[in-house]
């Protein structure tokens, strides 16, 4: 079975043929686009290292058919900065150490932009712990993690302000 | 993964006779049906993704007071829906408190309510399982089963229904819409999950073909909102499956219990609606007496399957506490830990 689907990703249009309908958008990314920013951990939809925006919300890439997901926009951990400008939450994972190994830096900051953008948890740390369980960081960078939302969040709200005024 | 056949239909009909064929599965949000295909646990010839079948993603309100929720709306765009949550505040805070942001936004509403029980023996295909595979044994008698059935359990089958939405949802008396091959049917969500007894590996009574298209809840469902939790205890406080939980709806008026609605989850084969309890709450002054009362009647029928006698407390207690918090009233915001009975309110939007 040949099956044809076209995607945007990183605001950049793909056709992708693929052979078999088993494919997760996960492996899509990483072995037909070679875009390894986003990691494969656990493939069983529970570590979130995995993490993309699909059509702006985050989901676990690796639970998802990529065929179930022709037309889709995608956003991934490459399409964050801009040129050599990083994305505020990636700077405010470096100020803050929210990591250490790394490995699953690109599914946090995927999910950080995700949550934000939901507006739900406010300024609330525990809000934010909350709304970030589905990100594991077996470093244990936890307290970086959510003082890097806290701040990103922080200097995105006052970006927006001076923008409108 | 087992290969299949990948079919996209656009109209509800097509799928329903492409989803009839024998070993054919239906695909909506894939957070439960890819994970049990990468373990092997199931392995469907065709699947039928009804991710782009039309209208079926809307939260509709009907004239006659029914709100209507189309099976492919997304759990977390339930749960963040305003008017939703603040009608059925208990509802929108069992999808809160269930797996993660990421699968929550994935997940659908049809989906959740067909999820396969999260026993660790049905996931491990070196273990027998009559879920699994029929007439096997079930090795989770014998085994780790702390977690699994006090209500409802078989000699055959000793596992939960996993969902937390389907426990208010039960509680409520909702509907679920179904399209098949004689056409559209609905019955109470109460009647869709079948106790295991010797056939455990048929969950439901849906039949070939048969397509969760809606859930709908009665006018009278949100008559509870101002008086209704939802409580969980889990091992750990986030993105954990409910060791039990409770769902508790009250209608107080002048002081007296006029109507109580309970249901437990994380206890039994299906979600739990507990009836009987119910009646000893009408009439009743809402207070700790009558909430014990209460408890104990929707656990009369428990007994241990395994080393899980413990639940049968903890289910109570848990019971007993969403009743009391009910009674105390619906809070305004959903707590920061949703359905956690160790967090309070706290922080602002």
């Amino acid at each position: 079975m040949s099956l044809s689907i076209s995607l945007t990703v990183n605001g950049e249009r793909r056709h992708v043929d693929l052979e078999d309908p088993r494919v997760t958008l996960l492996d899509l990314l990483r072995e037909r686009l070679d875009l390894t920013g986003t990691k494969k951990g656990c493939d069983r939809g529970q570590c979130g290292a995995c993490t993309v925006l699909v059509d702006g919300r985050r989901i676990n890439s690796c639970m998802a058919l990529a065929v179930s997901h022709d037309g889709a926009d995608v956003l991934t951990i490459e399409g964050v900065a801009r040129g050599d400008q990083l994305h505020p939450i990636q700077a405010a994972f470096i100020a803050h150490d929210g990591f250490q190994c790394g490995f699953c830096t690109p599914g946090q900051i995927m999910s950080a932009i995700g949550l934000i953008q939901e507006a739900q948890a406010g300024n609330d740390p525990e809000r934010i712990r909350e709304a970030m369980s589905g990100n594991l960081c077996r470093c244990g960078a936890y307290v970086g993690i959510t003082d890097a939302v806290l701040d990103a969040q922080k200097s995105l709200a006052q970006a927006d302000l001076r923008r409108s005024a | 993964m087992k290969t299949f056949d990948y079919i996209r239909p656009t109209t509800i009909s097509n799928a329903v006779a492409a989803a009839a064929a024998p070993g054919a599965a239906y695909l909506a949000g894939g957070t439960n049906l890819l994970d049990l295909m990468k373990g092997g646990i199931t392995g469907p010839s065709r699947l039928v993704d009804v991710t782009r079948l039309p209208g079926l993603d809307r939260i509709e309100r009907l004239p006659d007071g029914c709100i209507r929720i189309g099976a492919l709306v997304r759990n977390a765009d339930l749960a963040h829906d305003g008017d939703f949550a603040k009608s059925y505040p208990a509802i929108a805070e069992a999808l809160l408190s269930g797996a993660s942001a990421q699968l929550r936004n994935a997940a659908t509403v049809g989906g959740n309510l067909l999820q396969r029980t999260r026993c660790s023996y049905f996931y491990d295909t070196a273990s027998v399982c009559n879920k699994r595979e029929p007439g096997t044994g079930c090795d989770a008698r014998e085994g780790e089963n702390r977690l699994h059935a006090v209500l409802g359990w078989s000699e055959a089958c000793i596992a939960t229904h996993p969902s937390d939405f389907c426990v208010p949802l039960v509680a409520l008396d909702a509907v679920v819409e179904i399209e098949g091959r004689t056409g559209r049917r609905e019955i109470p969500l109460e009647q869709l999950h079948r106790l295991p007894g010797d056939t455990p590996e048929r969950e439901s009574v849906l039949e070939p073909g048969d397509l969760i298209v809606g859930l709908r809840l009665p006018a009278e469902a949100r008559t509870f909102a101002q008086h209704t939790r939802y409580l969980k205890i889990r091992e750990r406080t986030s993105y954990a499956f409910a060791i039990v939980s409770a769902a508790a709806a009250l209608r107080i008026e002048q002081g007296t219990v006029r109507e109580a609605r309970l249901a437990l989850g994380g206890v039994a084969p299906k979600p739990w609606r507990a009836h009987a309890a119910e009646k000893t709450l009408t009439g009743a002054r809402p207070d700790a007496a009558a909430f014990s009362r209460a408890a104990e009647a929707a656990l009369a029928d428990a007994r241990p399957s395994g080393d899980n006698g413990f639940k049968i407390e903890l289910a109570q207690r848990i019971l007993v506490r969403a009743l009391t918090l009910a009674a105390l009233g619906t809070p305004q915001r959903i707590s920061a830990l949703p359905a956690s009975p160790f967090s309070s309110v706290s922080g602002t939007l």
